[in-house]
């Protein structure tokens, strides 16, 4: 099989600091290529060289053998190089097929836009990905995952040669993640070539040929996946050893917590369970099995329609998030971006958002001293790498994001903990000083329920795993009881 | 390079420098302290009103009815004084009736989701028909009671041989300014606009933080309304008939984004300062008041076009 692409000593440096430094690496036809490495090491400076967003300093691509420089993502579009990005880049207020067909409408030679016709090659497509989403719906009534599942079938309505995906699963559970890893190797008969880039190591290793790793911008390691493995590949992307990926130690169970009777709300089912201080709950699912939901509703944001909710011995019926954090419950959402942090502000105004009361004095005046002191025990604790606490957050990587994301609920002192995919889009060393920090948080007596799409987190830190399947709990194991496959038969059920 | 960052970073600053200086040589009679101080008590109503609408803009939203407000509350002020009202009576009935106005746009916007465009729009008009049923029409007049006589103070009066509505101005944009940068309530202004749902989630009463933020923007115009009543000596019930594009536009000059999130008082208050130095030069300079507009958008044009240009290079 021949070269599909190849980059030969690329090099990229943003005002004298070396992003990219020689990278090479080839794509045959055929193939799946896995490109690996923390956040930061320059995976996505890459993909944008690749797709014309940025043009390199030094080096070259060449495309079908040919030296390439792309100026626009639409002219590597044309040559057949498609690529689906982390972040979504749908419009919220167009419907399905507008969206897969933006900027490439399907008219009739008045120039009228020939809907249905778009509609049904829209259908096609989503059936081909097994997803029951109506061509005609709205991108913003769709959850995360549909979204991720659209934008997949519109990189594949292009037809292109080269895919690239960037971290396509992360917003994706494992019935929807094997589908896309079934169109994947179909891809690869029809002879494409894919670059595939996940913080999922399983992924890698399941569905990849050829793996490239990057570490600080350099090309540490290229070769066939099976001549690797896990550990070896942890040690390239972070080149130090990591000790078990997962730590876990069982802590006395405290007082009873929370006390959930067939609470029921929109994509909450009659759901009961009891948490315990010193535990993590995870609770695992398919996307739209309610897990989203159920953090929601606890948290106040969504009101419940019937059940009780009690915490720590107090009937609660929450209207609000004001409400939430006063019955002392902290969370955590799955979406940074959108409900997390303001991208825009400072670490140190996001961190003390939810908290700038108590750090008023008599007056009404901030501590100013007092808040910056606060912040930066949190930024010690968590190790949060960034450049002063007045750098904006959107600056930060997705690791740091999270820790600073979770800092902020945790400066509140909560009882109860929600975390909702607390290490999607972060990297491997980021993840494991995360759940270092939830062990110690359970320690420190703290009840955590986890929400998770991630099957082995989930089994790695949960003292107990409950299973949501549309809407309603289906089982609940404990730590011993619990494996993958138990875990899925409950959730499909 | 330090220089170039720090041009950039008070680039208001700078376009207000400029202008002065280009004025200056022009008009040497411009930089007298009896034209500097005119030019800053013609501010002070714009930069009263502006400082309100600053706080609503860094909550992502807008206030088109100020001027309305500014006409119903002078209008409101003058029939009290009129009626011999006790002279702090009046003014704090005023200044109650203005937040009043504000807080209801403000539940209209957070109660019933209504844009804050569409809600200040309308509001712009029905209190503009408000104020012109209450007045008949017609210029209220203050009366002939000794509570006028020192009401007028607050328009053409000196303290120290500093004009009163400077002092006024200076002092709400002190607390202001206190308030937006050292207070819990201050940083929820910017989280709403930086992201209201983050905000929410956060345990914050978002709707309350909006109510207070347009019933300030209300008292604003009050305030700016009884000074323009004060200086006038009556309550005119065409008052303040465009003031909320001035207002808006000093924002816009001080750099704040009318996306929300991001801004500074004190770059309304150079913004305020760039359309006073820019009416007083155009005054000057005996143009007249139909080609005053048009250099006036003109020139607020050229700078928000120059900001956007600095910005994306930066």
């Amino acid at each position: 099989m021949s070269d599909l692409l190849q980059l030969e000593a690329v090099s990229k440096s943003f005002s004298a600091v070396t992003v990219l430094d020689r990278v090479s690496f080839s794509l045959k036809q055929g193939s799946v290529l896995a490109l690996a490495g923390e956040n930061g090491a320059g995976k996505s400076t890459l993909m944008k060289i690749i797709t014309g967003l940025y043009s390199c300093d030094g080096g070259q691509v060449l495309y079908r053998g040919q030296p390439v420089s792309f100026t626009s993502p639409r002219q590597a579009m044309d040559a057949g190089i498609a690529i689906i990005h982390q972040e979504l880049n749908l419009l919220p207020n167009l419907t399905v097929s507008e969206n897969i067909f933006l900027g490439r409408e399907i008219r009739n030679r008045w120039g009228l836009l020939q809907s249905a016709q778009m509609e049904q090659a829209t259908a096609k497509l989503l059936r081909d990905l097994k997803q029951d989403i109506e061509p005609d719906r709205l991108v913003t009534s769709l959850s995360l995952a549909q979204q991720q599942m659209v934008e997949i079938a519109k990189s594949l309505s292009l037809d292109a040669e080269v895919i690239i995906m960037d971290e396509p699963t992360d917003a994706l559970s494992d019935v929807e993640t094997q589908v896309l890893f079934e169109v994947v190797l179909s891809l690869k008969k029809q002879g494409k070539g894919l670059i595939f880039i996940s913080h999922r190591l399983d992924e890698i290793f399941e569905l990849c040929d050829q793996l490239a790793i990057l570490r600080d911008g350099q090309m540490v390691h290229v070769g066939p996946t099976d001549e690797i493995d896990e550990a070896q590949l942890i040690r390239h992307m972070v080149g130090r050893e990591l000790s078990e990926r997962y730590p876990y130690a069982a802590v006395p169970r405290g007082e009873l917590c929370l006390r959930v009777e067939e609470l029921s709300a929109p994509g909450v089912d009659k759901i009961s369970f009891e948490a315990y201080a010193g535990e993590v709950i995870g609770f695992s699912g398919l996307i739209g099995a309610g897990r989203t939901e159920l953090a929601r509703v606890l948290y106040g944001l969504v009101p419940q329609t019937s059940g009780r909710v009690e915490i720590k011995g107090q009937d609660v019926r929450l209207k609000s998030p004001e409400e939430g954090v006063a019955a002392g419950i902290g969370y955590v959402s799955e979406d940074r971006k959108g409900e997390g942090l303001i991208q825009m502000h400072s670490l140190k105004h996001n961190m003390t958002l939810g908290t700038l009361r108590r750090f008023a004095t008599r007056s009404g005046f901030l501590d100013q001293r007092r808040e910056r002191q606060e912040v930066g025990r949190f930024v010690e604790l968590f190790s949060i790498r960034a450049k002063g606490q007045e750098m904006s957050v959107e600056q930060m990587s997705g690791g740091n994001q999270q820790k600073v994301s979770l800092a902020k609920s945790l400066m509140a002192e909560p009882g109860i903990l929600i975390l909702d995919e607390p290490t999607r889009g972060v990297d491997v060393g980021a993840k494991r000083e995360i759940y270092a920090l939830i062990q110690s948080l359970k320690e420190q007596g703290l009840c955590i329920l986890l929400m998770s799409s991630d099957l082995p987190e989930v089994l790695g830190i949960s003292d107990r795993v409950m299973v949501l399947s549309r809407g309603c709990l289906s089982a609940s194991f404990s730590r011993d009881e619990a494996d993958q496959e138990k875990i899925m038969c409950a959730a499909v059920a | 390079m330090p220089v170039k960052k720090i041009l950039i970073d008070n680039k208001s600053l700078v376009a207000l420098l400029l202008l002065m200086a280009a004025v200056s040589l022009y008009s040497p009679s411009f930089l007298s302290v009896d034209n500097l101080l005119n030019i800053l008590r013609q501010t002070s109503i714009n930069a009263i009103i502006a400082l309100g609408i600053t706080y609503v803009i860094l909550t992502a939203g807008i206030d088109l009815s100020v001027g309305s407000v500014l006409a119903l509350c002078g209008a409101v002020c003058a029939s009290l004084l009129a009626a011999d009202t006790p002279l702090v009576l009046a003014l704090l009935v005023t200044l109650s009736v203005g937040g009043l106005l504000g807080a209801a746009n403000g539940v209209v916007i957070s109660l019933f989701g209504v844009q804050p465009f569409i809600a200040t729009l309308v509001g712009m008009t029905m209190l503009r028909g408000v104020t012109l049923v209450f007045t008949d029409g017609r210029p209220v007049s203050t009366g002939d009671f000794e509570v006028a006589e020192a009401f007028y103070q607050m328009g053409g009066g000196y303290f120290v041989g500093i004009p009163i509505p400077i002092l006024l101005a200076a002092g709400v944009f002190l607390i202001g300014w206190l308030i937006l940068n050292r207070t819990a309530f201050g940083r929820y202004v910017y989280a709403i606009g930086g992201n209201e749902q983050v905000t929410r989630i956060a345990g914050i009463n978002v709707r309350r933080v909006k109510i207070i933020v347009y019933a300030l923007s209300g008292v604003m115009a009050a305030l700016a309304g009884m000074i323009l009543t004060a200086r006038l000596e009556s309550a005119q019930p065409t008052a303040g008939l465009g003031y909320e594009l001035d207002a808006i536009a000093a924002v816009v000059l001080g750099g704040t984004s009318l996306m929300g999130g991001r801004g500074t008082l004190i770059g309304t208050l150079i913004g305020a300062l760039i359309i006073g130095v820019l009416n007083n030069a155009l005054n000057l300079m005996d143009v007249s008041s139909y080609y005053q507009q048009i250099a006036k958008g003109a020139v607020i044009l050229l700078a928000v076009v120059v900001d956007s240009r600095v910005k994306s290079k930066a």
